[in-house]
Formats: C-alpha cells, structure tokens, sequence
C-alpha cells in the first residue's frame, strides 16, 4: 500500500503553501498600506506640530504656506452627520415599511430594485447633484443664493446610502424569529406596536452595523462630494456656503502638488485612515458583542446535552476539515 | 482482506469514545455493528479508513492491520487506503456533476484517463451496484435528481469503481424507504462474494437478514461479537440481552 | 382602569402615525432613486452617438473610446489579481484553517479593515507607491493593482460564504474514495461552490467599473489618448464622466453615465442570471 504516487503529496505541500501566501496577502497589503500612508504622513504632522495642523488655515500655494485642515475635518462631519441622518432616517423607515406595512406584493420588486441602485456609481450620484439638486437649492431654497455646499452634499449622499441601509436593517428585521411578532400580538399589540415595539429593538445591533456601514461610506465618498461640495477650503458656518471635504481635499490636489503640500495630502489621508480604523473597529467590536452573547446562550442550552453531546464529534467536525 | 485490530482506544480531546478493542473482520463476510447511538461503532469503523484523521483532537492508540499492512505506518498512503477501502454514508452524498463523472472520480483521481476504459468502469460498477438499467440512458444527467434510494445505490457504484476490497457502510439505509433499503441488503448479499462489507446500523432485524457476524458496542466497549445467529438467539452478556430484546437503545 | 386604556389608544394613534410616516419614507426613496435613474436616462440617452461611442477624440469631438479600452484593461488586470488571490484565501480560511485560530482571526481583520478604507485613500496609497516609488508615472497597471487590492475583501467574504454552504458529506465523499485534498478542493468544492463565486466577482467587476476616486489619484485621466500598454496612463468610463463634467461637457457627461448605468444594470442582472445557471445545471 506504499504510494507510487509520491506526487501527490508534494502537491499537497505545494498547493497549501500557495493558499497560505495568498491568505497572507491582506495582511501583508494592509500592512504596506499602514506603513506606507503613516511613514509619509506622520513626520509632516510632527514637523509642523500638532496645533497648526489642526489650525484652520489652508493655503499650501500661498508665500506664507498653512497647512490647517480642521475646517476640512469639520466639514466632512457635517456632511456625514447629515447625510446620514437623511440617508439612515429615510432607509430605516422605509425599511420597516418594507418589512411590515407594504403590500406583499411590491416587497419582492422594491427590494430587487432597491439592490440594483445600491450599484450605481457614486460619479453618476455626483452629476445628478450637480445638475438637479445643486440649481435646485440656489434658485429655490438657499438663502445665500449658493447651491454648493453641505445640504447638497447631504443630499446626494443621503440618497446615495439609502439602498444600503434599506437591505441592511430589512435583513436585520427578518433575522428576527417571527414568534416575537406573533407572541407580541398575542399579548395584545397592534401590529405597529408589535413591529416598533418588539421587532424594531431586536434588530438594534444589526440596524447599528448598517449605521455604521453608513458612516464610513458617507466620510470616505469622494466624487459625489467633490462635485456638489463647491471646494472651498473654507469654515463652514452655514449649510449654503462652499466648503471642502477632506476627501476631496487629497483628490483635488494630490496629482497637482509636490514637496510639502503633497505631504500635507498625505497627512489628510492619514487623519482619514485612522478615522475609518476607529469606525471599523467599533464595527467589530459591535459585532463581537453579539456573537459573544450568541455563544453564551447557546452554551447554557447546551450544558443540558452534554453527556450525549461527544457521541458523534466524528462526523460534525471532520466535514468541516 | 482480513481486518485485525488489537487494543483500539481513542479519544476526542479529554473523551473516550473507544476502549480497548479487538476485533478480527473477516474476508468476504458481512459483518454488522450493532449498539446505541452514541456507543462507538461508528467511529470505529471510521477508523478503518482512517477518516478520523481529519478530526481535530481525536487520539487513537492500538495496532490496525488490513490483509497484513499496517495502516497508521509511515509509509502507508491514505489515499490509497481509502481506495482500497470504500465507504457509504448515512445520507447519500453524490457529486453536483453528471452520474457518469461521479463513478468515474475514482477511475480518474488514480490517473484513469482513456474514455474506453473509463466507460467500462462505469458500466461495470454502476451494474454491479444494480442501478445501470435505472440509468444507463441519462448518464449525463445531474446525480442530484435522482430519488434517494438511488442516490445511495449510485454512491455504492461511485465506491465500487475505486475497486475496493473492503466496504464500510455508516448506516447506510437510515434516510431511505423500506423499497429502497430492500434493494440495498438485496445488493449487500450480492457483493459480499466478492468484497469484506461492514456495516453499522440501527436496525436490529438488518444486522439479522444481511449480517454473517454481529458486534454489540456499548459505552464505546465491544461487548459481545459473534455469529448473528448466535448473538441474537443466545447472547452472553446481560447488555447485549437488554439490547436486543429492547429494553434500551 | 380608564386612564391605563386610554394611555393604550394614545400609543397606537402615535404608532399609526409613525406607519404613515413609513409609508411615506417609502416613497420618497423609491421616488427619490428612481428620480436619479429616469433623470441620467432621460438626459443621456439623446446625446448618445457613433462619434461619442466609437469615435476619435479630437481637439473638436470627444469621445470614450478611449475610456472604454481603459475600463476593459483595469477589469482585467484587477480581477487576474483578486479573484484567484481571494478564492485561494478563502479557501485556506475554510477548508484548511476550519475558520479558527489566531492567524484566521488575524487574517480576518485585516480583510474587514480592508473593506472600511475609503477609495481615495487607497487611491492615495497607489500613488505613492506606484507613481512615487516605482515610478511607473500613472498607469493602468497601477490603477489595476490598487484596484485589486480594494475589491480583495469582497471576493474573500462571499467565496468563503459560498465554500461554507458546500455540504460537508461532498468533501467526506470526496476523502473516502481516496483523493486528496487538493484533488477534492479543485474537482468538488469549488466547482460545487461556482455559482456564488461567479456572482460575486461579477458584482466585483461592477465595483471596478463604478470606481472613479481610486483612479483619479493612479490613473492620470488621459481622456483623449488610447493606452498604448498596461504601463500607459489612462481613464475610464467614470472617470471620464467627472471629467466632461467638470471640464465643461454636461451633456457628454450624462451620456456617457446612461452608458456607464447600462453596464452595471447588466453585470447586476448578468451575475444573478448566471448564478442561477450554474445551479441549475448542477442540478440543484
């Protein structure tokens, strides 16, 4: 029974050491990126200290070079919040729409719509906003007769995100067993109250990743805001007035400038990737707490069974191998 | 080939599933394994073509011989151990891809490559698992529209073409009719002239239609193994008794 | 008593209100989508012809001819790079590493960190790294590889997701008749795993084409000239868009979006279409 087919196993070593590299790739990309974006960015930050940095005066190009970005930081949070607020107030409700109040029939075709716009572009979400919305809201809305600026970016972008939180907290809703429904009812609830009162809080924690999805999307979007944004380095201190997002700040410049003004870019994309870090990992940590209690749970039920729990370990786990 | 295995223990992590076995199996016999779920006879048999390998913190001690080769040796291939020992599930797990590429996987994983031969093993093997009337028109088709019972007939002929000598049998009639489980103790008396079956179930009147021998496992001990006719009209320890005449299990 | 049922009615009007309220969310997404859709399709569609599609870009004409070869190669490279990088993770993650361990555990974060880094600052990364430091200038080759790197999560979670979903009895089946695990990954799990594999580089595809933030910074937006190697600056079909419309072509640009819309409409539909297929002829 000794193999004549030694190949076999030199394949075997061959091929695992193939799949191991490849699964090492993300870390290895993740790492070069980290090494990379911080290598070129930190040392700027320390050279010209911490305090103008976060000044408020952007002007690389001028005699007298600033490098502020805080009026960038906060526009991004502006328009994040807001859009976010649009996007998440809309999608969730319509989500809840979907999920209890809508005639079954159109589920089905909302929902399959609702994914397919998830896919649009987000440069085609960025023309609409500058042909329709941007006119819009300087003939009929602003005051300062501007449309640029932070309510049309909250727009585009709120629309932009809705198709995901929709699909999101749906799915979030329908993971919850129907039994709540149906033993809230039974206590005596109409189905609103059943569906705000009892479905709506046990899919919190899904909802909350899809929030948080969200949010990432809506502070990384780049071209939707550069085109509604108006790009103005600028404080904002009203939702009609040209400001620039930090995303648009590097996208803007980074091919244009050289020296020190590139490595301010650089800088920014620095203060956005620890932004999205921060963003991921409550994600995760958001996610662990869930399954942490999942796990708990399970294994209370599980001390029950245990004496006849091992006596087929064989045949669950080796499929899994 | 003869099976012979002496002083079997193995644990999962901290559990001991199996204890102290001995055992010999012999050739082109069926031989069935009887007991409570949860009482080793499967993972013994998995044993035999070392599919416990794959499970993580499984522990095995003792010495395991079929037809005079050690199959834990360095030098044993496992691969080819498999081969030479078949196996049949409990539930029918044919390939998602035609009827003729699942018989033919064996053929080809052991570099059978010309069309005429592999034509041959699989009109050999699908008749030697009385199924190629069944299907010999729709060879091309999926194996995952056929009816369960067929399904299992054709993983037996999907086993038969790696020319096995031995073939274990994990409950293999458990998910299907009684038509069905007809056809296949049918198809298990048949084989036996050629090949070593072994077969754990939980059906005591199987073990005594199809089974020359008969092995009680309780509590992952081999208590009693004998001839069939012998371990169900006298047995000799009370457990086997209680078993039998159905006072637990 | 009374005042208790009186709170009562006094909830349910509040959560009849808030089920209006729903209703009328609904419709405003939908409209509000819809709006996007009818209106890019409403604009785009009569500014499409010949000259814009296939033409030549001259001084007086535009065109995305060039935009279109620049797409198809940054689809190529990008997907050589990702897809089988990503499958051979996801397979070591499921089928050698069972999903547990520190290294899975560490592999997995990074994928996830990944997937939350906004394009631009991959777009950002790609430029130094491949502008700056290998001084390739802007290129296809770049933009690709960057590209890559970006839709690598994505195609690691869903194939992971799809080799899950494979029955373990076809692995065990696989193992018992002798082959080995490399044979049974090749010839049972991944082909048994195909359909989710193929919808998900599809949508992948589509995020590659839909990518325009990442290609501003690695690409260069030559709109008017035809990449003459992988090593040539380029553009693409979105990037063009934001070109004509920032340079002063809206109607350009909105054609140039009904094409763009079209495309991923159809890598939607084309991924569930085939998704669907494949299962079918495996029978399911």
């Amino acid at each position: 029974m000794k193999s004549i087919y030694g190949f076999v196993h030199v394949r075997e070593k061959l091929m695992r050491g193939l799949f191991l590299a490849c699964a090492l790739f993300s870390v290895v990309a993740l790492a070069t990126i980290t090494v990379f974006l911080l290598a070129n960015g930190l040392p700027f930050i320390a050279e010209i200290g911490l305090g103008e940095f976060f000044g408020t005066r952007w002007a690389p190009l001028s005699d007298t070079p600033a490098y502020g970005i805080l009026s960038m930081l906060v526009a991004s949070l502006y328009v994040t919040a807001l859009s976010v607020l649009i996007g998440v107030g809309i999608g969730l409700l319509t989500a809840i729409c979907l999920y209890k109040f809508c005639p079954r029939w159109l589920v089905s075709p909302i929902r399959q719509m609702v994914n397919l716009l998830s896919g649009i572009p987000s440069v085609i979400f960025g023309l609409f906003g500058m042909t329709v919305i941007v006119p819009f809201i300087r003939d009929y809305i602003s005051p300062s007769g501007v449309g640029y600026g932070i309510l049309s970016s909250a727009l585009v972008l709120g629309i932009m995100i809705l198709p995901t939180i929709v699909s999101v907290s749906l799915d979030a809703m329908q993971a919850v067993p129907g039994s709540y429904f149906e033993g809230a009812l039974a206590l005596g609830s109409t189905r609103e109250q059943a569906t705000f009162r009892v479905m709506l809080p046990a899919a919190k924690s899904g909802i909350l990743a899809g929030v948080v999805l969200a949010v990432g999307r809506a502070i990384g979007e780049t071209m939707a805001v550069i085109m509604v944004v108006g790009n103005s380095p600028e404080m904002p201190v009203s939702l009609f007035q040209s400001v620039r997002t930090l995303t648009a700040n590097i996208a803007l410049g980074a091919t244009e400038m050289k020296g020190d003004p590139e490595r301010a870019l650089i800088a920014t994309g620095v203060v956005l990737f620890v932004f999205t870090l921060l963003l991921n990992t409550s994600f995760s940590l958001l996610k662990r707490d869930k399954t942490e209690k999942d796990d708990r749970k399970s294994r209370r039920k599980g001390k029950n069974s245990t004496p006849v729990a091992p006596a087929k370990p064989g045949s669950a786990k080796e499929a899994q191998s | 080939m003869n099976i012979s295995v002496r002083n079997c223990n193995l644990w999962y992590g901290d559990f001991q599933a199996l204890k102290n076995i001995n055992m010999d199996i012999s050739n082109r016999e069926v031989t069935a394994f009887i007991g409570p779920s949860g009482c080793g006879k499967s993972t013994f048999l998995k044993i035999l073509n070392r599919m416990n390998d794959l499970v993580d913190g499984c522990r095995i001690t003792g010495s395991f011989h079929i037809g005079g080769v050690d199959i834990f040796d360095k030098s044993t291939d496992v691969n080819l151990l498999r081969k030479k020992v078949g196996m049949v599930f409990q539930k029918p797990n044919p390939f998602p891809m035609s009827i003729y590429d699942n018989i033919a996987f064996a053929p080809r994983t052991f570099g059978v490559r010309k069309k005429a031969e592999l034509d041959r093993i699989v009109e050999d093997s699908l008749r030697r698992a009385s199924i190629w009337d069944e299907v010999k028109d729709r060879l091309k088709k999926s194996a995952l529209g056929m009816s369960g019972g067929q399904q299992q007939r054709l993983c037996i002929a999907r086993a038969l073409a790696a020319n096995p000598d031995i073939l274990l049998m994990d409950e293999p009639t458990s998910a299907l009719d009684p038509i069905s489980t007809g056809k296949i103790e049918a198809l298990m008396s048949e084989l036996k002239q050629e090949l070593t079956i072994v077969i754990v179930t939980h059906n005591m009147q199987q073990a005594t239609r199809i089974a020359d021998k008969t092995a009680f496992f309780y509590l992952g001990e081999l208590i009693e193994y004998d001839t069939t006719e012998k371990l169900f009209s006298c047995p000799t320890d009370r457990r086997t008794e209680n078993y039998i005449t159905g006072r637990f299990g | 008593m009374n005042s208790k049922r009186e709170t009562g009615r006094g909830s349910r009007t509040l959560f009849s209100g808030l089920k209006y309220l729903c209703i009328l969310c609904t419709v405003v997404s939908v409209a509000a989508l819809v709006a996007v859709v009818f209106y890019i399709l409403k604009n785009g569609i009569g500014k499409l012809s010949w000259q814009l599609l296939f033409g030549e870009y001259t001084g007086s004409a535009v065109s995305i001819f060039p935009a279109f070869i620049g797409t198809l190669r940054l689809i190529v490279i990008a997907v050589l790079i990702a897809v089988p990088v990503g499958i051979f993770s996801a397979v070591y993650l499921v089928e050698y590493m069972n999903n547990k361990g520190k290294l899975v555990k560490v592999i997995r974060i990074a994928a996830e960190t990944l997937a939350g880094i906004p394009s631009i600052v991959y777009g950002l990364f790609g430029y130094l790294i491949f502008v700056r430091t290998f001084q390739w200038g802007y290129s296809l080759l770049g933009g690709g590889i960057t590209l890559a790197i970006m839709i690598l999560p994505v195609i690691i979670r869903s194939t992971e997701e799809s080799l899950l979903a494979v029955p373990d009895g076809f692995r065990e089946g696989s193992l018992a008749l002798g082959a080995g695990k490399v044979r049974t990954i090749f010839r049972i799990v991944l082909p048994s795993a195909a359909s989710g594999i193929v919808t998900a580089v599809i949508l992948a595809v589509g995020r590659i084409i839909s990518e325009s933030a990442v290609l501003i910074l690695t690409l260069g937006m030559v709109v008017n000239l035809i990449p003459s190697s992988v090593l040539s600056p380029g553009t693409s079909l979105a990037l063009d868009i934001y070109y004509f419309a920032s340079h002063g072509y809206p109607d350009e640009a909105a054609a140039t979006s009904v094409v763009l819309l079209l495309m991923v409409i159809l890598l939607n539909l084309l991924a569930t279409g085939l998704g669907k297929l494949i299962k079918r002829r495996q029978g399911e």
